[in-house]
């Protein structure tokens, strides 16, 4: 009798805790949706089909959020992915189509290989315009991605003139349909960016600074850091992980072209917002954007099964951004009482 | 006093305006005619309502989303009410109705915001994609091609209308005396008014517009109040003078009518901003959309030109703020 009673009051004890960490809410509200989505439909949801449908279909928007949770981190946020992402691949797919212009043919390794580094060249660079026009030209990045991303997919129209351009070898569709031991290829191209974005921000010298700027850019630069080289760092990272997610986008449609993916740039904010990232910066977890971006392709893919449309299942999206940024930030303690500077301060970038 | 006019972000603006047009001039004589500038005038009709709302709400240190959806939220929901109910007779009930609908929608952003303090950019992001899924999912899909009389009869009513000397009429439609209306109205409210004041003061720093007595929950449900209005004035005008109600419409334009606004002078951190500033950059990027292919630029380019200009327009002020403070430092 005692020890269950004991471990009643532990378990009790481990809700609270997990209750009262951002982190533990989301995770509780992506198993509930995983759950509820099984108990409505066991027979479609969880099925092999629907598990490896949703495995194909996150990863593209994962790589883009991570890209965006790292400009938040540093006070920033950027709306260029999609564009960097569609010229990055629209590059890597001519390059490919010069290089191995039959694309059954055998032996395009070298194509796919130089095409791979055309397209991460493409994000690394787009990520270097991104940070000069932000820390060396000084424009908010709302505005510099926003023109930079006009830019990025304006010069992916003028190459291809707004068509979609085909030409992957054959050998590179295994990274959009191929598994390994099961694991579908774009979720491993995921998981390995999102533990390199993990381990830059956790481990690393450069991922304590890139808190510290993000948490107060004057305190930092009296602390020494080089904010001017930080913030193209970050913008860089940003910029390759897009150029990734403009890979995967490619290969699995099989062609590269100027608007994919264009809902994906408030998709991706809003995951990254959802994940826990402030978009004030200086806070953000890859664990909290891995468990929204979960979370988001289990709500929409049990939604789509229980027959309901896709312009629901954007509602939805949306409901859950308001409910948990009302949530995490206590916005209802707030309504009924507390410091009123406090509020403001908070609410002012 | 002439340095100061030349620091000013609308000097910059109007001056690559100009300078547009003067190309463009040059390059086809035809440019500079009574219709091609009614052309461009009834282009702005709807992203200039926007870009005033759009202006209130970057004064007061926020940043809005969701107005597009709003617009198309009212528009498409007032000319259905309308429809069945049977009252499409006189466009002003479609502005009342549609008014309130963006008033109540505008209100939801504005408790979010003031009342529940999160953060404007990630609240009216969530509010885009519930009014939009919203109206999708329950309201409707389907063009509405057959509007009410009354929206009819509004985009027929023209301003003005002149026989050009080659035989074509060119005219204005009567939408335009409302974006007259709107600017003027919102001109008083932003440098007239009590309200104005507060709404910059808000921008410019909270904490001290608070210390002087503004009441910083009210001006806020006014802001996104406002926008709501206004958007949904937009919304109606859209759908009168497109004839059609297209819930897909609107939604998507949002980016660009903020950077129009933020290329006539407002500032993202809140504070500045003017109506004259505003109307520029509306101008410049309507022109700049409407006559790229008078300069001989495929229209493939147009994304290239409006993000070159964005980083321009947005980035010589910063570079100037910049080697200033580098001077006195």
């Amino acid at each position: 009798m005692m020890t269950s009673e004991r471990a009643r009051f532990s378990f009790a004890d481990w809700l609270r805790r997990l209750l009262n960490d951002n982190l533990g809410r989301l995770a509780l509200i992506t198993a509930l949706v995983f759950v509820g989505m099984s108990a409505a439909e066991p027979n479609l949801f969880l099925t092999r089909v629907n598990l490896s449908s949703m495995a194909f279909q996150f990863p593209e928007f994962a790589l883009l959020a991570l890209g965006v949770m790292v400009s938040m981190l540093t006070g920033g946020i950027d709306l260029s992915v999609v564009g960097l992402a569609n010229l990055s691949s629209m590059l890597a797919v001519l390059v490919m189509r010069n290089l191995a212009p039959d694309p059954h043919a055998a032996g395009a390794a070298p194509a796919i290989v130089l095409g791979v580094a055309a397209l991460l060249a493409t994000g690394a660079a787009g990520g270097l315009l991104n940070g000069l026009t932000i820390a060396a030209i000084g424009i908010p990045p709302i505005l510099a991605t926003l023109g930079t991303g006009l830019i990025f997919s304006g010069v992916a129209v003028v190459l291809s003139g707004g068509a979609a351009v085909l030409g992957f070898p054959d050998a590179i569709s295994v990274l959009g349909n191929g598994a390994l031991l099961g694991i579908p290829a774009p979720v491993l191209v995921f998981v390995a960016a999102a533990a390199s974005v993990a381990f830059v921000l956790d481990k690393t010298s450069f991922g304590v600074r890139v808190y510290l700027f993000g948490t107060n850019p004057i305190a930092s630069r009296f602390a020494g850091v080089d904010n001017f080289r930080l913030t193209l760092g970050a913008y860089m990272i940003s910029g390759l992980l897009a150029s990734l997610a403009g890979l995967i986008i490619a290969v699995r449609a099989n062609s590269a072209k100027a608007d994919y993916g264009a809902s994906y740039v408030l998709l991706s904010i809003l995951i990254a917002v959802l994940g826990g990232t402030d978009p004030y910066g200086g806070f953000g977890k890859v664990s909290g954007l891995v468990l929204a971006v979960l979370a988001l392709q289990f709500l929409s893919s049990g939604l789509n099964m229980l027959q309901i449309s896709n312009f629901a299942v954007e509602m939805t999206w949306g409901a859950l951004l308001l409910i948990v940024m009302v949530i995490n930030t206590g916005g209802l303690n707030r309504l009924l009482g507390g410091s009123f500077v406090r509020r403001i301060e908070r609410s002012k970038e | 006093m002439l340095q100061r006019i030349l620091a000013r972000n609308e000097t910059l603006v109007a001056i690559i305006l100009v300078a547009f047009c003067i190309v463009t001039a040059a390059l086809e004589p035809s440019f500079l005619s009574l219709a091609t500038l009614f052309d461009l005038l009834r282009a702005g009709i709807v992203t200039t309502i926007f870009a005033v709302g759009v202006l209130l709400v970057l004064a007061s240190g926020g940043i809005d989303v969701s107005f597009t959806a709003i617009a198309a939220f009212s528009m498409y929901v007032g000319t259905k009410a309308m429809i069945a109910f049977g009252m499409g007779d006189s466009i002003l009930v479609a502005f009342l109705v549609a008014g309130v609908i963006g008033l109540a929608l505008g209100l939801i952003n504005g408790f979010f915001i003031a009342s529940l303090r999160l953060p404007t950019m990630i609240v009216t992001l969530g509010t885009l994609s519930v009014f939009r899924g919203f109206l999708l999912t329950f309201v409707g899909t389907q063009l509405i091609t057959a509007v009410p009389a009354g929206m009819r009869s509004f985009s027929r009513t023209m301003l003005v209308r002149i026989t050009a000397p080659d035989g074509t009429f060119v005219s204005l439609p009567i939408a335009f005396l409302l974006v007259v209306f709107v600017v003027a109205l919102t001109w008083f409210l932003l440098n007239r008014t009590m309200l104005g004041r507060s709404i910059y003061a808000l921008g410019g720093a909270p904490e001290s517009a608070l210390r002087v007595g503004v009441n910083v929950v009210w001006v806020q449900y006014f802001v996104y109040a406002y926008v709501g209005v206004l958007s949904s004035v937009a919304g109606i005008v859209h759908g009168s003078l497109a004839r059609v109600a297209n819930p897909f419409d609107l939604v998507g334009l949002e980016l660009s009518v903020i950077a129009a606004v933020v290329l006539g002078g407002a500032r993202l951190s809140g504070g500045h901003g003017t109506i004259l500033g505003t109307l520029l950059g509306v101008a410049l990027i309507v022109v700049i959309n409407n006559s790229l292919i008078v300069l001989g630029i495929p229209s493939t380019w147009q994304g290239v030109v409006t993000g070159g200009l964005i980083l321009f327009g947005t980035g010589a002020p910063a570079l100037r703020a910049r080697l200033a403070a580098l001077r006195e430092d």
